[in-house]
């Protein structure tokens, strides 16, 4: 790999960790969640997630040129090594938590792919394309969720702020650009995260003071993701999700 | 008066029954035949959303990305199954927190087959493969069901069944021809599936509560030892084909009769694990029960925040 390819390669990891951690999330719903109709919803949403990572993964062995699978990159690597941004590998804590997470990921990835769709890497554009729709949906579902949640009763509404206490901490890191990513802007494969969050500030802000809630703004708090330096579930996560990769190395499933 | 009307519409439904017409939600429909519906209906939409448990225990750690999508989709295509049998089962004139609540008090049953633990990876093969296939064989008989939703849920819930049956038998194929361990998982796996696979079927037509009336108002069209037979005659060709031992040492092709002779099931272990006795019971029951408690504070904020919205809608109008 020239040094471009291997800050695409990183790019794409990057990228496809994000949506890997946040599918496993999204699947710990399943049969846990508060409607059935949510069950369903969630187990789609996380599939989508899963998708997505399938495809950054099986682009990034392409560029790697190795001969590598996308369960090679998944399942072989520890969590120093996974460089997904912070707040997709929180746990999933309550319904409010996870919504709220959803909410400010799915504002995130409108914005974002919508970019993205520009990018002079073919694929990477047509990934782009293919998943801004998707977003574009959970948007549509995380917006009323939040509201009914926010305007709800005195409990749901505690639950939102709370989760909002939390996640505030962690959204900043959405908007930061490791130097890999930065270098891939001349060539304008990747997109300028920090030009979107005036723009994603605003939508925010905007849609939670409808329900008036205060939102202090995505100022950077804290980071480390990309350079695997996570919080301490993400290792858990990983054992339990590389155990049979781990157990039984080598074979085929 | 009443009982003139009552034995008119009742001479009507056993004339539509003999002819083959269904019968819809609006129709006059003997009680026995409601309540019967009701019964077996919503077992079917709990079994459907009780199983996506032992199935949904190995989403977090399937062995691969592939195999995880695969398993997320079906799991979440039981979840529909239910769901869509819940919203068919309404029309009988009960309600989904009405039959949720049988459950929970384990007034109602589901599938016994899922109080048995999902252990190692090859169970996901097996449950799709044996557990699907033994529901479809089922399914396909009650295709054909005198009650009209009932009816063409099945007819769509096959063809998504039969999708998950053919990807459970690639899953477990994938082992039996895999490495020395995954083998042993795959023939773990069959021979803890195989007795309670059979079981899903119910006991000998003789033993059968629910059978006799229900053959006769065509609710079910088939009994359950024809079922089971025909369940093992397609099976045991395909576990040949997987290179692995028979779950049932006497399991033998009899020339003259045409099919697969067999070893006794054991009634027993059956009504014990009917009756809450089997390995996961209890666990199934509470998951669902905290599940249900843990989203209670979300359901009131729906509700909740409906009716505010209704106060504002009239505060305007006013």
């Amino acid at each position: 790999m020239n040094q471009e390819q291997k800050n695409l390669y990183r790019f794409l990891v990057g990228l496809a960790d994000d949506s890997v951690v946040l599918s496993h999330r999204l699947s710990e719903w399943c049969s846990n969640g508060p409607y059935l109709e949510e069950d369903i919803a969630l187990s789609n949403i996380a599939l989508d997630y899963l998708g997505r990572a399938r495809m950054f993964y099986q682009y990034a062995a392409q560029i790697e040129g190795k001969d590598r699978s996308e369960d090679d990159i998944a399942y072989s690597r520890n969590e120093r090594e996974y460089t997904n941004l912070l707040i997709h590998e929180l746990p999933i804590n309550d319904f409010a938590f996870t919504m709220l997470r959803q909410f400010f990921v799915d504002v995130f990835y409108c914005q974002y792919l919508e970019q993205l769709c520009q990018s002079s890497d073919s694929t990477v554009a047509a990934i782009a394309a293919k998943s801004v729709k998707e977003s574009r949906y959970h948007l549509k579902r995380s917006e009323p969720w939040i509201r009914q949640l926010s305007e709800g009763t005195d409990e749901s509404r505690s639950r939102v702020l709370d989760a909002k206490t939390e996640l505030e901490s962690f959204v900043g890191e959405l908007f930061l650009m490791p130097e890999w990513e930065k270098s891939l802007l001349e060539s304008d494969i990747a997109v300028d995260r920090e030009l979107i969050k005036p723009d994603w500030d605003q939508y925010v802000r905007e849609f939670l003071t409808g329900s008036k809630i205060e939102f202090a703004g995505s100022e950077l708090k804290i980071s480390g993701g990309r350079n695997g330096v996570h919080t301490e579930f993400l290792g858990h996560m990983l054992s339990e999700m590389q155990f049979l990769q781990r157990a039984y190395p080598g074979l085929k499933w | 008066m009443q009982k003139v009307d009552d034995a008119q519409a009742q001479i009507e439904f056993d004339r539509r029954v003999a002819d083959e017409q269904k019968i819809e939600p609006t129709d006059w429909m003997p009680d026995d035949y409601r309540k019967n519906l009701i019964r077996q209906m919503s077992q079917h939409a709990h079994s459907e959303v009780i199983g996506m448990q032992p199935e949904g225990n190995w989403i977090t750690r399937a062995p691969s990305l592939r195999r995880k999508a695969i398993l997320l989709a079906k799991v979440q295509d039981e979840g529909g199954h239910g769901l869509y049998l819940y919203s068919a089962t309404e029309t009988l004139g009960i309600t989904r927190s009405e039959m949720i609540e049988a459950l929970q008090t384990r007034k109602a049953k589901y599938a016994s087959i899922f109080n048995y633990p999902t252990l190692n990876w090859a169970d996901i093969g097996a449950v799709g493969w044996l557990v699907d296939g033994a529901a479809i064989v089922n399914q396909i008989a009650l295709q054909r069901t005198s009650y009209g939703p009932y009816s063409r849920a099945m007819i769509r819930i096959c063809k998504e069944e039969s999708f998950h049956q053919r990807q459970g038998y690639e899953l477990i194929y994938a082992m039996a021809k895999g490495s020395p361990e995954q083998k042993e998982m795959a023939q773990d796996a069959l021979n803890r599936f195989w007795w309670p696979s059979l079981m899903m079927f119910g006991p000998h037509d003789s033993d059968s509560a629910h059978s006799a009336k229900s053959m006769q108002w065509k609710i079910k069209r088939e009994t359950n030892d024809v079922l089971r037979q025909r369940f093992i005659d397609q099976t045991v060709p395909q576990i040949e084909v997987l290179g692995l031992e028979m779950p049932d040492p006497e399991i033998k092709w009899n020339e003259e009769k045409g099919q697969y002779d067999s070893g006794e099931i054991n009634w027993q272990e059956f009504y014990e694990v009917i009756n809450g006795n089997g390995p996961c019971n209890h666990q199934r029951i509470k998951h669902h029960l905290k599940a249900h408690k843990d989203g209670e504070w979300v359901r009131e904020a729906v509700r909740a925040y409906a009716e505010k919205q209704q106060a504002k809608k009239a505060a305007n109008v006013a």
